[in-house]
């Protein structure tokens, strides 16, 4: 369940007492109804399920997880494996997970 | 897409993807509870990617666990003269006991696939004289647009305008599966966008009671491969512990508007689970106060003998049991295009999942006519 | 009239077999289409259907002549970029040069509802002339017939076209063979996408417009490299997946494809991922994929980015011996998936 994309909210107004907002998804944009985000502003992202925005989308822990994931594998490239390592100083064979 | 690319990259994949294969020293069972989690593993070949970790994949699927009875009440009620019948499209082909969506449409019924249920609501007011339906189905991720669009109809005195309503719950479907006698399950991934609008407070009863890492997790290729990886982590440590791995979406509180308005226009209740049975507490239905909105009281459209094919194995897969090409009828008289079970019909159940992208590693049912 | 139809040959009889009628998804361009030429309508016409190609080659006088028919019923008439009448002439212009035909006359019949506004016949066929000439196709023969209202959505056009074939061009969907370099003359998914945008239930804002445009001088560009081209498809109804399929079946052969280099617009890839929509299922109207023998291909891949109508043309991937009849994508994880065609319409979905 849950196909949700993330956008970026370019305008809000209201339509029958309800908070709406034109959300742009990339070149594409939608109408999307704000009210469960009520204090979304202009220019943040949220995440949109069947026209409506479900919570905001916190650009800063977006950031520092795809930091984290760059990070990974990182020390492995300026130190090599650790067992790879070991084995050969040891004269054996290199272990295989 | 921002915010969406980047978590596709498949240089961190490779990453992710090393390091699940190096902390992994023997076979893990892990389930995720989520259609679009299904679809992305598949369609993307995660499950390929990563051989000691093995991916059972969970009632996740609104469209697959909508009640035999329900999809065909609302056959019923589509098949009236004077109503407009709205929907998602995922429901559109499901089968009922003889029919789908489609064969109403085709015998003359007015059947309309819309995005949200904002639409319907819209189309009940542009069509006064008829009788307007959405066919409300979803977890708890479409619960609160499906709640606004019942709220907004009583509000603006939409007369014309009626639900007919289906939703599942994630956690007692997690609860029912651990505690079967046959389960596998060593870890789960908890669907990403559920726990948007419900939080995260449901969970760690259930990792007690259970001793099971619980890791909520995203549906991009990236969130998908971290949740498993903290799965992974956690079982091979022998930890179990609730994680949150899908933070830029989820706070552990939720969405707190979302629920108010659910706890004013749902009510708990039992519900079938299409292939699985009753799960006591697993439902949502239209709460007493905006019970003239139902239509399955507007309808009365009474008690329904339904119809499964005997041959039809879902529930077994739904549950992790078996998997799609272990059932004799897949790729054979169960397919796609014709679809015996609920698994087989939407791209995120099981089956059809597996007839779309994984024929080939099925040579009895790879070649086609 | 039930006695004349012979089941035992569809796929396995289940619940949804009991009372066939047609449905949406038989125009959809996948199974159920393919289905419904196939046990319906070959059986009675008492022919075979040339392995469903886009056009007939025929043989008149010694001369051959590819033959071709199209029936347009789209909606809304007008979209962005477009109309009925664009789609009308560009159809079987595309359906003609898919065989390696230069197009030269259409037909062009109308289904008009009552109570239709002139001025919208008017500019469907104001567009219908347009297209024409930028085609350098001539209308040459023409009907109208007229439905009551509420019969009919407002105008259906069906056109019909006819063009010569050279000597040495044998084009056909069961010519691909193991070997063969698939090419995709530019971005996908774009006509689909910009029709969705307009449609009710979905609509959705977007710069997009149909790529609609006839494809004669990019294919006599490629014919120019070398005549010997083996398979031209324009991916309409059911997008470049369903074609691929196709092909496939018809030429007996595996296609692998790599995921990556299959080039769709950003537009068309978040307009999608809104819906849960797959770019390879998308309708294109100004594009075509081509089986080309793998000698010809870096030269046939040249001529084409030198050719407005292919500047962004790209190897997709290539013809195999193993799994004939499959469709096979590389992820861009390197994994393996199945490409299917779809059973009928590709549907939004909300998971």
């Amino acid at each position: 369940m849950c196909l949700a994309v993330p956008g970026k909210v370019l305008e809000i107004w209201e339509k029958d007492g309800t908070r709406m907002a034109r959300v742009d998804f990339g070149g594409v944009d939608k109408e999307v109804c704000l009210e469960f985000v009520p204090d979304l502003a202009v220019g943040e992202y949220t995440i949109v399920h069947v026209g409506f925005a479900l919570q905001r989308l916190d650009e800063q822990s977006a950031l520092e997880t795809l930091a984290l994931f760059r990070e990974m594998g990182e020390l492995d490239k300026e130190f090599g494996d650790a067992w790879e390592i070991a084995a050969t100083q040891a004269g054996q064979e290199v272990p295989r997970s | 897409m921002k915010y969406l690319d980047e978590f596709n990259d498949p240089e961190l994949a490779k990453r992710l993807v090393d390091d699940i294969n190096a902390t992994t020293t023997r076979s893990w069972a892990l389930m995720e509870v989520c259609g679009g989690q299904t679809h992305s593993i598949i369609r993307h070949g995660i499950d390929q990617l990563i051989p000691k970790v093995e991916l059972i994949h969970g009632p996740g699927c609104p469209v697959c666990v909508t009640p035999l009875e329900l999809i065909d009440k609302a056959l019923e009620i589509a098949s009236r003269p004077g109503v407009v019948f709205c929907s998602f499209g995922d429901m559109l082909r499901v089968p009922g006991s003889g029919r789908d969506l489609f064969r109403i449409k085709s015998a003359g019924g007015d059947v309309r696939v819309v995005y949200s249920p904002l639409d319907a609501l819209r189309i009940a007011r542009e069509n006064p004289d008829r009788q307007v339906v959405f066919f409300g189905i979803g977890f708890e991720t479409t619960a609160p647009p499906n709640a606004m669009a019942v709220y907004q109809a009583r509000r603006l005195g939409i007369g014309n305008f009626s639900m007919l309503v289906s939703h599942v719950r994630v956690p007692p479907a997690i609860e029912a599966i651990m505690a079967s006698p046959t389960c596998r399950v060593q870890g789960f991934l908890a669907a990403g966008h559920v726990c948007s609008v419900m939080g995260t407070w449901e969970y760690p009863p259930l990792v007690e009671r259970f001793r099971v890492p619980i890791v909520v997790t995203g549906f991009e290729p990236l969130d998908i491969l971290e949740g498993i990886r903290r799965v992974v982590h956690q079982l091979e440590a022998a930890e179990a512990r609730l994680d949150n791995a899908y933070a830029r979406a989820v706070r552990d509180e939720g969405n707190e508007p979302a629920m108010r308005l659910l706890q004013d226009v749902f009510e708990v209740t039992d519900r079938g689970w299409r292939g699985i049975g009753t799960i006591p507490d697993s439902g949502w239905r239209l709460s007493e106060k905006y019970r003239d909105l139902d239509a399955e009281y507007r309808f009365e459209v009474g008690d329904i003998a339904t119809e499964e094919s005997s041959v039809c194995r879902s529930g077994e897969v739904l549950q992790g049991l078996i998997k799609p090409h272990q059932c004799a009828a897949f790729g054979k008289e169960c397919t796609p295009r014709n679809p015996l079970g609920a698994t087989m019909v939407s791209s995120e159940g099981a089956c059809a999942a597996y007839y779309l992208y994984r024929r080939l590693q099925v040579p009895e049912v790879a070649g086609i006519g | 009239m039930a006695e004349l139809l012979d089941f035992e040959g569809w796929t396995c009889p289940a619940p949804l077999r009991d009372s066939p009628t047609i449905v949406m998804g038989h125009g959809g361009g996948g199974q159920l289409s393919a289905e419904l030429v196939e046990h319906l309508f070959v059986p009675a016409f008492g022919a075979s259907p040339s392995g469903l190609a886009d056009s007939a080659v025929v043989s008149l006088g010694g001369t051959r002549i590819a033959f071709s028919t199209d029936t347009f019923v789209v909606r809304p008439l007008f979209f962005p970029g477009g109309s009925i009448g664009h789609l009308a002439v560009n159809g079987t212009v595309n359906d003609l040069a898919m065989s390696g035909a230069t197009p030269a006359h259409l037909s062009c019949g109308f289904v008009l509802e009552e109570g239709t506004e002139l001025s919208v016949v008017g500019r469907v066929a104001n567009d219908i002339g347009t297209a024409a000439r930028a085609a350098r196709v001539t209308v040459v023969t023409g009907d109208t017939k007229v439905v009551d209202a509420g019969h009919g959505d407002q105008v259906y056009v069906n056109t019909a076209g006819i063009g010569v074939v050279a000597d040495g061009v044998d084009i056909r969907p069961d010519r691909a063979r193991p070997g063969d370099v698939v090419i995709v003359s530019g971005e996908i998914g774009v006509h689909g996408v910009a029709i969705m945008s307009v449609r009710e239930g979905i609509e959705f804002g977007s710069h997009l417009v149909t790529d609609s445009a006839p494809l004669t001088p990019l294919v006599q560009a490629m014919l120019a490299v070398t005549p010997d081209l083996h398979v031209l498809r324009d991916p309409t109804r059911g997008g470049l997946a369903t074609s691929l399929n196709e092909i496939a079946a018809a030429s007996h052969v595996g296609v692998r494809l790599v995921e990556s280099s299959i080039p769709v617009p950003a537009d068309v890839g978040n307009a999608c991922a809104m819906l849960g929509l797959d770019p390879m299922y998308v309708a294109n109207e100004g594009k075509l994929v081509a089986f080309v023998p793998r000698e010809s291909a870096d030269a046939v891949l040249a001529a084409m980015r030198a050719n407005p109508l292919g500047t962004a043309a790209a190897v997709i991937g290539e013809c195999v011996e193993e799994h004939p009849g499959l469709v096979v994508a590389t992820t861009t994880f390197g994994a393996t998936r199945v490409v299917d065609t779809p059973v009928g319409e590709q549907l939004p979905r909300i998971c």
